[in-house]
């Protein structure tokens, strides 16, 4: 699978990012161009429902959420928890 | 004495003598915030090097405490104050214009004020209308401010804005604004139940030729999550803990005195006296928590700034606001009429109209819809001492 590719769709259902995920750099700060406390938590949801994983608290923060990279970061290292 | 504590009394005291006049005639706490500028309290958290005492919110909030006990509209004003002046500290650093600005604070003691309350959007602080339409190397902003708290006496206001004219309203800056950069028309009056020194008026506020290097350059988003919501919460919350602290006192001295006057009875009201002071220890013991919890953050932002962290603070503010209101009332029940009179040693009017706006200076429904929503992926903790 492609996380970058599946947080860029998810990201893309977001008020905020609708039309432009495709101009976003992996590393472009997802709050400096409007991610709320409420969107993050929305694109949260999907990424676990996406991925079949949870986000334990110690990732609930605004780093993990800061960019694709750091997502798809957080993400992957959850799924090979899943898988260990 | 020369402590935080003693400088700390002296300005309550001052504070204290002028609170029924400020109460009475809806006039800004003048003489209080002349002695807090006097005890140099205004500087406290700027850091040691640009000549500040480089205070912690703990301190700080010890300070809002003494002051509620004294005067709720004199402490909200203080505690405002530093809830903006924490926002400089924590994001300010590394843009020279707000390092300067952080020294004149602390030198001259100049009080700053907030403007996030706009017109059409009302107290969601995360929205704005308004926006920083920039020229070269200056901008200008005009901005419907529904409410300033004491706007027309402070020496500067940090105002939100949108980033420019074509910005979501999500998309906000925070610029610093000098009071003789701008002009506030008042376009409506504080005449409220309580809390009538903060002096919360409605503006009209323009600004011109503002130079750019006034805006601060972190995302006013990040500025909310990691610098204010934790000081907001945490020194309003001292603040009611302060004003219920002197409630609590008057009804103690009230049973007192009846227990002097018929000696060898516990008097009916010491039961009830038993019940308020058992709530106002499980509402210290809240407030006391929370420092702690953010004491313990030191400054990390991932961790002030996680999901966990923001549902404990709406927690608190909820929690303290409403304990503060019952706590007040609960301590006239045991005054009863000398109380409910203006111009006894145990006279609580003020202070429970005062106290009354705690549930409301941001709703407390609105931030349990918050707290509903940040649930949706927190996860459970389970441990007693640690978060």
């Amino acid at each position: 699978m492609n996380i970058a590719q599946d947080i860029r769709e998810i990201l893309g259902s977001n008020e905020a990012f609708a039309g432009k995920v495709d101009q976003l750099s992996d590393d472009d700060s997802l709050f400096d161009m409007g991610l709320d406390s409420f969107g993050s938590v929305q694109l949260m949801l999907a990424l676990e429902e996406r991925f079949n994983v949870e986000f334990p608290d110690e990732l609930l923060n605004r780093k993990s959420f800061s960019s694709i990279r750091a997502i798809g970061e957080a993400v992957s290292t959850l799924i090979k928890q899943e898988a260990a | 004495m020369s402590t935080l504590a003693a400088r700390a009394e002296r300005a309550a005291a001052v504070a204290a003598r002028h609170a029924d006049a400020v109460d009475r005639e809806g006039r800004f706490p003048a003489e209080a915030v002349a002695a807090l500028k006097a005890e140099r309290l205004l500087g406290l958290q700027i850091p040691g090097q640009f000549g500040g005492e480089g205070a912690g919110l703990v301190q700080i909030a010890e300070v809002c405490s003494t002051l509620g006990h004294a005067c709720s509209a004199a402490a909200m004003v203080f505690a405002m104050h530093h809830i903006k002046v924490s926002s400089l500290v924590v994001h300010g650093l590394d843009s020279a214009w707000h390092c300067r600005l952080m020294e004149r604070i602390a030198r001259e003691q100049l009080l700053v004020a907030s403007s996030t309350t706009e017109a059409g959007i009302g107290g969601d602080l995360r929205n704005s209308l308004c926006a920083v339409e920039t020229t070269g190397e200056t901008f200008s902003l005009g901005k419907d401010a529904s409410v300033i708290s004491y706007g027309a006496q402070a020496d500067l206001i940090l105002a939100t804005a949108r980033r420019h004219p074509e910005a979501l309203t999500s998309d906000q800056v925070l610029v610093a604004l000098m009071a003789d950069q701008i002009l506030l028309a008042r376009t409506s009056q504080w005449d409220t139940l309580g809390m009538r020194g903060t002096c919360s008026d409605g503006f009209r506020l323009e600004a011109r030729d503002v130079p750019v290097e006034q805006i601060l350059p972190k995302p006013f988003a990040e500025i909310a999550a990691v610098s204010m919501l934790a000081a907001s919460h945490l020194l309003w919350s001292s603040v009611w803990y302060g004003i219920t602290t002197y409630a609590v006192d008057r009804a103690r001295a009230f049973v007192q005195a009846e227990a002097r006057r018929a000696p060898g009875k516990v008097p009916p009201t010491a039961l009830r006296l038993a019940e308020v002071v058992n709530a106002h220890q499980a509402m210290r013991g809240t407030v006391v928590a929370a420092l702690r919890r953010f004491e313990d953050a030191h400054g990390d932002a991932d961790t002030i700034g996680s999901l966990g962290f923001s549902v404990m603070l709406n927690n608190l503010k909820v929690t303290v606001s409403d304990m503060a209101v019952d706590i007040v009332r609960r301590a006239l029940s045991i005054v009863g009429l000398s109380g409910y009179k203006n111009d006894t040693p145990f006279s609580l009017g003020r202070p429970l109209r005062d106290v009354l706006s705690a549930p409301l200076m941001i709703g407390n429904d609105r931030i349990l819809a918050n707290t509903a929503k940040l649930l949706l992926v927190q996860k459970g903790s389970g441990q007693l001492m640690s978060a």
